[in-house]
């Protein structure tokens, strides 16, 4: 059982919470998840391990309000007790590869921020493209210009950065500098589809860290599967990384979609029951 | 309270007593248990039909041996609590063994009455007076304990292996702490058997037990993630460590189409609704999608509770899918009788080759091929062969993988020097239950593959020796060096 620490709204729908886990904080590696449990009737939700601190045994996720979980998610208060389990998933594969192209979009930066920290900390030259709708939706800004070399933003409309998206970025960095040894891209899956069009063009190694819908988390029910390479393979316990010129795409954003009526049910439901409550920010990515 | 004993000719005159039940048009609306339990006349009547053999074979039968003639004697002496205590020295979890063992199969196939007449329903008693004792005022009886042996144990995972084994170590003085993945302690009891026929209440109340004996219990804990086996001595101080991790990994068939929205493992068809209580979505945050025609291939335990929960959900056509024939159904024997009456649409001799999909990758029905039985194979079953150009296609909104688990692979391949056959699973010394691995003891599913709940409950419980003695042998060394 974990607890509440702290909650800091850092953007439009972004809420950045610090929970007390000191096992999970122990243990984390870059590109790993847990899966929380906020009570009897909840579901389970993945989420990143952002950011970790074990001497006071905590982890900070950082967690986009989407639906009825998330947004429940956002009412708890410090001190509220919250079920946390892992590190789940396998570690980033970090090495010194050269040249790091870290594509981050909306809340795929949060789980790009350890991977790239972990690269600066192997040797290698990070450059980190970050997309956003706008200006406040590209979120831990401060904590990535730290973990990279080289900032490149993009915005939908150009209110910060290149007016844009992530692989025009990607397309004119690759024209200027030539290709980077590594590219890794973590955001909707729509975006890492088209990073990955592009870079297997380039033949540019890739890797994407998939967000599949999940239940256990630990291998047991089959439910995050994708099909990479061919096979079938469990992005709970084989990934959540893979490599991005293998994953079918299509299929992964369709099962994406399996329960999108009852998700809206949960969160209409939701919002009636906190009516009080502003519903400013909230928009399905 | 002495009931005056019956002629042994008189006993066999006495028909197998019948199991009360919801009737099947009712049931199939609700989760509630389907066999509601004997009534004392009843299970007094059926306690009256055991011969009390010199040699009984029901004991052979039974995996954990337990004293069948002696504690029926004392059901027929209106005994109960003297009943138990007989089940208990051997069992651990009547209430949940006399519903789910595969009585048929085991204790009742070698019952003396069975030649004759039909089999006495040892099960049936077994679970009356487990019931019996829970239906009682105040606080169970708590044996009690020994002195602190000072030694501390970590059971991984919390099914019937883990539970016996705990359960035995903290009689016998030991310190132990359970580790669990889920949020949930009970593994497929809870997780995997529905609720209609095993009321989860059953399984709360052994684990409450549990925890009065002082053992503690950790949910939400991965061995492998959350802490290594290594790490459960090296640093969280273990003296002993104990593996019941199950077979937790769905297997799929490999057969085009089985990435579709609408086909899924059983796993997550039953862990959605039983653990994650999606048939009261949107009270419960979990959802489960369904749709009128559901199928299940297989025909096991595991199928039987997917086409009834199917059933249960609303589905209107619940078909099953399996390859061999009714008579090679590795389901309980009850639980087929109770699907048949259910109205469930069996299809022996059929097996899917395909599963066919629509533009949005939802599933929309499946290629079925016809089989026949063709020589036996190395299990001594005759084989399903496919019968060539004969298949037909069925319609469909859901089609659920009942085909069988395999071993988590968590645990095992975190686990450096860990001793595995070639399906995965932990090898072990058959006396002590001890693995490759000094200290670490392994049982029930993880060790035999998917097999049975009284098999790795017995497995827990033989563990628990031989991780006594380990622990006991290894204080005498460290005193003597
Ligand atoms: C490995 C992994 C890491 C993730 N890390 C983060 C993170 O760091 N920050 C963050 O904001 N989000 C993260 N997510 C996504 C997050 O889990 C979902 O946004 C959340 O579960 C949505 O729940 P909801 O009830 O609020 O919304 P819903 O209305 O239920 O769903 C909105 C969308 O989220 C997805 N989703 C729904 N249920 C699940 C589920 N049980 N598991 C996974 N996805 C689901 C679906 O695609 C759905 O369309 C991660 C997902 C995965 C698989
Ligand atoms: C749907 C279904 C119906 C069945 N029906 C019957 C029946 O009617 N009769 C019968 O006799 N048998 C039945 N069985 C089989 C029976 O349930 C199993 O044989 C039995 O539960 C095995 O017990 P176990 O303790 O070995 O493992 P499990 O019950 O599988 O428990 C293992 C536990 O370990 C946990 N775990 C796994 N890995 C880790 C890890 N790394 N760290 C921490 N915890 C971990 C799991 O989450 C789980 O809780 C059925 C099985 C299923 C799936
Ligand atoms: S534990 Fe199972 S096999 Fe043994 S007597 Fe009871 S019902 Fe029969
Ligand atoms: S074999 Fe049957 S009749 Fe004989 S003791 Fe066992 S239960 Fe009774
Ligand atoms: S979430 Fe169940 S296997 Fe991955």
């Amino acid at each position: 059982m974990g607890m509440i620490v702290s909650i800091e709204e850092i953007a439009p729908a972004f809420k950045r919470y610090v929970v007390e886990s000191p096992e999970v904080a122990r243990k984390h590696e870059a590109g790993q998840f847990v899966i929380v449990l906020m009570g009897e009737h909840a579901e389970r939700i993945p989420l990143t391990i952002a950011d970790t601190d074990p001497e006071a045994g905590t982890i900070t996720l950082v967690v986009q309000e989407v639906g009825k979980s998330t947004m429940e998610m956002g009412t708890m208060k410090a001190g509220d007790p919250i079920q946390v389990v892992g590190p789940l998933g396998k570690a980033t594969h970090i090495e010194n590869f050269g040249t790091c192209v870290c594509i981050g979009g909306g809340a795929g930066i949060a789980p790009m921020l350890p991977i790239a920290r972990a690269l600066k900390d192997a040797g290698n030259k990070v450059v980190s493209i970050l997309g956003g709708r706008n200006e406040e939706l590209i979120i831990l800004r401060p904590e990535m210009i730290e973990a990279s070399h080289e900032m490149i933003y993009t915005t939908d409309d150009g209110s910060f950065g290149k007016k844009g998206v992530v692989t025009d970025a990607l397309k004119e960095y690759i024209e200027e500098h030539g290709k980077p040894d590594l590219v890794i891209a973590i955001g909707p899956a729509i975006m890492m589809k088209f990073v990955a069009l592009m870079t297997k063009d380039y033949e540019i190694p890739t890797v994407v860290s998939l967000n599949t819908i999940m239940i256990d988390g630990t291998g047991m029910c089959g439910g995050c599967r994708v099909a990479v390479g061919g096979d079938s393979k469990f992005v709970c316990v084989d990934g959540p990384e893979f490599d991005a010129h293998e994953v079918d795409f299509d299929l992964m954003m369709k099962r994406q979609r399996i329960y999108l009526e009852e998700e809206e049910i949960a969160r209409k439901r939701f919002l009636e029951q906190h009516a009080c409550r502003a519903t400013d920010g909230v928009e399905v990515s | 309270m002495a009931r005056e004993k019956i002629e042994k000719k008189e006993r066999m005159k006495i028909p197998r007593q019948p199991m009360p039940a919801q009737e099947p048009m009712d049931r199939i609306k609700n989760f509630n248990e389907v066999a509601l339990g004997f009534t004392e006349e009843l299970a007094l009547a059926e306690a009256d039909r055991c011969l009390e053999c010199k040699k009984p074979k029901c004991v052979d039968g039974c995996p954990v041996g337990i004293d069948i003639p002696g504690f029926i004697v004392a059901i027929q002496q209106a005994d109960f609590e003297g009943a138990l205590a007989i089940i208990k020295k051997d069992n651990t979890l009547p209430a949940i063994c006399g519903r789910v063992c595969p009585q048929e199969d085991q204790c009742e196939i070698v019952c003396v009455t069975g030649k004759k007449a039909e089999p006495v329903a040892i099960g049936r008693l077994e679970r009356y007076v487990a019931d019996w004792e829970m239906a009682q005022e105040g606080e169970v009886k708590m044996p009690e304990l020994p002195p602190a042996s000072g030694f501390k144990v970590a059971v991984v995972g919390s099914g019937p292996a883990g539970l016996a084994c705990a359960a035995d170590l903290a009689l016998r003085g030991h310190k132990v702490t359970i580790y669990e993945a889920l949020h949930k302690p009970g593994g497929v009891l809870v997780y995997g058997i529905p609720e209609f026929r095993l009321p989860k209440k059953i399984v709360q109340e052994e684990i409450g037990n549990l925890e009065k004996l002082g053992v503690e219990i950790r949910c939400n804990f991965v061995i492998g993630k959350t802490a290594s086996v290594e790490e459960l001595f090296s640093e969280y101080g273990f003296d002993a460590v104990f593996l019941g991790t199950g077979a937790g990994l769905p297997y799929f068939m490999g057969i085009p189409g089985e990435n579709y929205i609408g086909v899924l493992s059983a796993n997550e068809f039953l862990t959605r609704v039983n653990l994650m209580k999606a048939f009261a979505f949107p009270d419960f945050d979990t959802p489960v999608r369904l749709g009128d025609n559901v199928a299940v291939v297989g025909s096991g335990n595991v199928a039987m509770d997917c086409l009834r929960t199917a059933k249960r959900l609303g589905a209107k056509n619940v078909i099953c899918l399996y390859r061999r024939t009714r008579d090679e159904s590795p389901a309980r024997l009850e639980e087929l009788e109770h699907a048949e009456e259910e109205d469930i649409d069996f299809r022996w001799l059929a097996s899917p080759v395909e599963i066919y999909g629509n533009e949005e990758g939802l599933v929309t029905g499946a290629r079925v091929q016809v089989m026949e039985l063709g020589e036996p194979d190395d299990s001594g079953r005759r084989r399903p062969v496919p019968i060539e150009g004969d298949q037909y296609d069925i319609e469909l909104d859901q089609l659920i993988m009942g085909i069988g688990q395999g071993p988590n692979p968590l645990v095992t391949k975190s686990t450096k020097g860990l001793e595995l056959n070639r399906w995965g699973n932990i090898v072990v010394d058959e006396e002590t239950m001890m693995t490759s691995i000094d200290g670490v003891f392994a049982g029930g599913d993880i060790v035999t593959g998917a097999a049975t709940v009284i098999l790795a409950m017995g497995a827990g419980k033989k563990a628990s020796e031989g991780i006594d003695a380990y622990l006991r042998g290894t204080a005498e060394a460290s005193k003597t060096a």
